[in-house]
């Protein structure tokens, strides 16, 4: 089986959030970066769905150079070989249409991804690659088997989950726990090193959003604090100061 | 400017969550349609017309009654062409995600999702979506024609003053390719209030010890009408179903009260919490990270606290 794995670049979910340069860009000073954690999950059940049944997994990113280290990092869990569309990922529609010009005539059985990126949070991805290949595409999925070219997929919904049964080729946005994430081990990290990562230039595509401005949150004001013994008081300020009772 | 709202219904009723995007577009000013997929009844699709719709198309088509993706991608794109709606407006769901990101692609609409707040239509069309799950904004200019604006819960007020608006049977042409995907079984609590849609929600952590202990977390839930959540450890360990996870790997939720117990506020959990209206942390720890993300705290055993504050909670409300 061919699968194909789209890992996004974003900070350490613990990093501190913080823009430059007039609100228009993020502040990377000092910030660690991942291979999102849905990523993560989708990259942990690929190389699962190899290891048990043969094929290849490759990763693809769009992203600037800097991003090399996390996608070395992705074939050190287990991905054969890597592709880097060198560019900056601004816009959802423009990332979706090179991930579809790359996939369209490379015959993937699968492609995975992670339900949501952690920076943008937009999980729209996956839906627009599917629909610019005319495949499914179905997120979040919790569980994901292969037998043949049927798969049989647990899919979150509010309240519980649901269960679809589809064939090969499609794409899954995928959330735990779908596998457990996997940590690269020494023999995985030294043989990443010479895996193929190729560098392409995008394709030129339409943009449909432009950011203006980031922006923080207001300060959190004081907490206010309840003695224990005195809940009453605490129900008289949730009803007549929060008034949310 | 005319406005198409994708609303979904549960148990009957229209979602509170659609019903919002439906004020949302009404407060963007326009003519607004809301459009309804699957078996639901008349009666229940009128209540679109007091949050602000004139009119609701209606696609009472069985086979659509569970939410077949490209299906409801094809039969949206059909219902913005047939009312020439530049502008589509859906809350964020399971299932209006997806078919948003489809209809994206399809009829090439710029689509922004976790939008916080009504649109800046001074220059441009500028909107401002929750980004870093939680921890910032970004304002972004949507430069395409056509537009799907996913907006995220209380961006806007739920107005509930409109008259009934008149239902319309909506016959979209559908293909054998869109039911690609079978969906084999659902497997969905009931009568339950839902997690992302609660208006309060009551989360337990680790510090609850074990699932023979969440009585007390769903007698305080009850007693508040709210939704029970909990942190990544409980599900992880299978205390409490996954759907109930909250957090950057979870479920994110903005309700105006959430209520922390036995939970320590680790940064990931704190960033699917962080837009709620107001926080109250129960923790036996006065350490414990959370209280700095609160409004409220108390500092005490929570297996003593919760039965006294759900008590004083039943009395007040008599
Ligand atoms: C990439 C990544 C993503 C993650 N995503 C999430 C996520 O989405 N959601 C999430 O929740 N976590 C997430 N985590 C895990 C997170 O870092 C924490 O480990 C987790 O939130 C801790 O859960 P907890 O607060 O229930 O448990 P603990 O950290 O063990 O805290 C238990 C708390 O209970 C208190 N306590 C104990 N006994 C009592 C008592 N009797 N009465 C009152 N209080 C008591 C303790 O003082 C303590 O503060 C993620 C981690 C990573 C690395
Ligand atoms: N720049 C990118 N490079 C590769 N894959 C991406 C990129 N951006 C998003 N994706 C994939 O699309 C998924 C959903 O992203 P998003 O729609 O941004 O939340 C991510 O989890 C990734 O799998």
């Amino acid at each position: 089986m061919k699968i194909l794995v789209c890992i996004t670049h974003v900070p350490d979910t613990t990093a501190k959030i913080a823009f430059t340069d007039n609100n228009k860009k993020f502040d990377s000073n000092g910030v660690q970066f991942i291979i999102g954690p849905y990523d993560d999950y989708a990259l942990a059940r690929a190389v699962e769905l190899k290891e048990a049944s043969g094929g290849t997994v490759t990763v693809l990113n769009i992203g600037t150079a800097e991003t090399e280290p996390t996608i070395r990092k992705a074939l050190a869990i287990g991905a054969d070989d890597a592709i880097r569309i060198n560019a900056e990922p601004t816009d959802s529609l423009f990332v979706a249409r090179q991930i579809a010009e790359h996939a369209k005539n490379a015959n993937y059985d699968l492609i995975m991804m992670g339900r949501e990126s952690i920076d943008f949070n937009g999980g729209m991805v996956h839906g627009m690659v599917g629909e610019m290949l005319g495949i499914p595409a179905i997120s979040p999925v919790m569980k994901l088997d292969i037998e043949g070219s049927t798969a049989k997929l647990a899919r979150e919904i509010e309240g519980g989950k649901e269960y679809l049964e589809l064939s090969l080729p499609f794409i899954a946005g995928c959330q735990e726990p779908i596998a457990e994430w996997k940590i690269p081990n020494m023999r995985g990290i030294m043989s990443a090193r010479s895996k193929k990562l190729e560098v392409i230039e995008p394709v030129s595509a339409e943009v449909s959003a432009e950011l203006e401005q980031f922006e923080l949150p207001p300060a959190k004001g004081e907490v206010k604090m309840i003695d224990a013994d005195n809940v009453e008081e605490l129900v008289r300020l949730l009803k007549n100061e929060a008034k949310v009772i | 400017m005319s406005i198409l709202v994708f609303i979904e219904h549960a148990e009957g009723a229209l979602k509170k969550s659609s019903l919002e995007a439906v004020s949302y577009a009404a407060a963007m000013g326009g003519d607004v349609t809301a459009i309804a997929i699957g078996t639901i009844s008349e009666d229940a699709l009128k209540a679109a017309g007091k949050a602000g719709a004139s009119k609701v198309l209606h696609v009472a088509d069985e086979k659509l009654d569970k939410g077949i993706i490209q299906a409801y991608a094809n039969v949206i794109s059909q219902a913005m062409e047939k009312e020439g709606a530049d502008i589509l407006v859906l809350a964020k769901s399971s299932l209006g995600d997806p078919v948003a990101a489809r209809i994206s692609a399809k009829i090439g609409a710029g689509f922004v999702s976790n939008i916080a707040d009504l649109p800046d239509t001074s220059a441009g069309f500028k909107v401002k979506r929750s980004i870093y799950t939680g921890k910032a904004f970004a304002n972004v200019n949507i430069t395409t024609d056509k537009k799907i604006l996913g907006i995220k819960k209380n961006a806007v007020e739920l107005k509930e003053d409109g008259a009934d608006a008149s239902v319309e049977k909506f016959e979209p042409t559908i293909s054998d390719a869109d039911f690609a995907v079978k969906i084999t079984s659902q497997d969905k609590a009931t009568g339950e209030v839902l997690l992302p849609e609660a208006e309060i929600v009551v989360s337990g952590g680790r510090g609850m010890k074990g699932p023979e202990n969440w009585g007390m977390i769903e007698e305080l839930a009850k007693t508040l009408g709210a939704a029970t959540g909990c942190s990544k450890p409980v599900s992880d360990i299978g205390w409490r179903p996954h759907h109930e996870h909250v957090g950057q790997t979870g479920v994110k939720v903005s309700p105006q009260l959430y209520v922390a117990i036995g939970i320590s506020g680790a940064i990931q959990h704190l960033a699917g919490v962080n837009s709620s209206k107001n926080i109250l942390v129960i923790n036996k720890d006065a350490e414990a990270p959370f209280f700095s993300a609160a409004d409220y705290g108390i500092v005490g055993d929570a297996f003593e606290v919760v039965p006294k504050l759900t008590a004083a909670i039943k009395a007040a409300q008599k």
